[in-house]
């Protein structure tokens, strides 16, 4: 299935609920114009949810990274939310859970940005 | 007697969407040979690394090129082979995605996933120099001459 992103706003954090698989092509793609679009709207506390994704290769993987830098050099927090099983297997053994702050309950990973 | 080998040969164009094609079609075969379903999706996750490898860094999105994907049933292994027409490359070229200093690497790791998921992997130069992917699974159980496991 094709990624999708919903966008919701809890006070200055943006949520994207994504759907689908991250994957080589659309699903890349979808992911890097997200967090562009995000950025240059000046939104800078991003959860990202994979709660629906259960699919993710190493161009997905790259987006992600991609993704966090991005937002790093905006001077901005990205987050990880609700990852499955494979996403979190796929992150654990190339060793990015050590870069990504992954957080496994909503309200918790709100609170979690800085001031 | 001794169990044959089953073998399968495509000839993918250098599209995006041979990933998927490729990744579909050894899915089916390890679904087949008996694989469970965590690790028939590895497989089939290598074999697509496999084939973004050759689709990007191989023929560089080149249509012009082909890339030979065979998937073999042995006795006692699953066997995919993925060759470009690229220029080849030798596996200690690539940098190790788990070093720290390439953690922020967007790129780099594919062969990484494929080592990972399957149980060997090596990198040999193909007969017209591109490189030559060599994938292999142990089966779950010996398939015999039909194809169907052996009972225990």
């Amino acid at each position: 299935m094709a990624l999708q992103g919903t966008r919701r706003q809890l006070g200055d954090v943006t949520i994207v609920d994504f759907s689908g698989k991250i994957t080589l092509g659309e699903g890349s793609a979808m992911l890097r114009n997200t967090v562009r679009e995000l950025i240059n709207s000046g939104n800078k506390k991003i959860l990202l949810s994979l709660y629906d994704v259960d699919y993710i290769d190493s161009s997905g993987i790259g987006e992600l990274v991609s993704a966090y830098t991005t937002v790093k050099n905006a001077s901005g927090e990205l987050k990880l939310l609700h990852l499955t099983k494979r996403v979190h297997d796929i992150l654990q053994i190339t060793r990015l859970f050590t870069v990504f702050d992954v957080q496994s309950e909503e309200g918790a990973a709100i609170r979690s940005f800085k001031a | 007697m001794a169990a044959k080998t089953q073998r399968i040969e495509v000839m993918l164009e250098t599209l995006l969407e041979s990933v998927d094609l490729a990744e579909s079609i050894s899915m089916r075969v390890a679904e087949a040979a008996g694989f469970p379903e965590e690790e028939v999706h590895k497989i089939g996750m290598a074999v697509r690394e496999g084939v973004i490898n050759a689709y990007n860094y191989g023929n560089q999105q080149d249509r012009q090129k082909k890339i030979m994907m065979t998937v073999e049933l042995q006795p006692d292994n699953m066997i995919v082979r993925v060759l470009d027409q690229g220029k080849g490359f030798e596996l200690t070229e690539i940098p190790d995605p788990l070093a720290e200093e390439n953690l922020l690497r967007t790129s780099g790791r594919g062969l990484f996933l494929m080592r990972a998921f399957m149980d060997d992997f090596r990198v040999e130069r193909g007969p017209e120099g591109g490189a030559h992917l060599i994938m292999v699974k142990k089966l779950p159980q010996p398939v015999s001459d039909n194809g169907k496991h052996k009972p225990e």
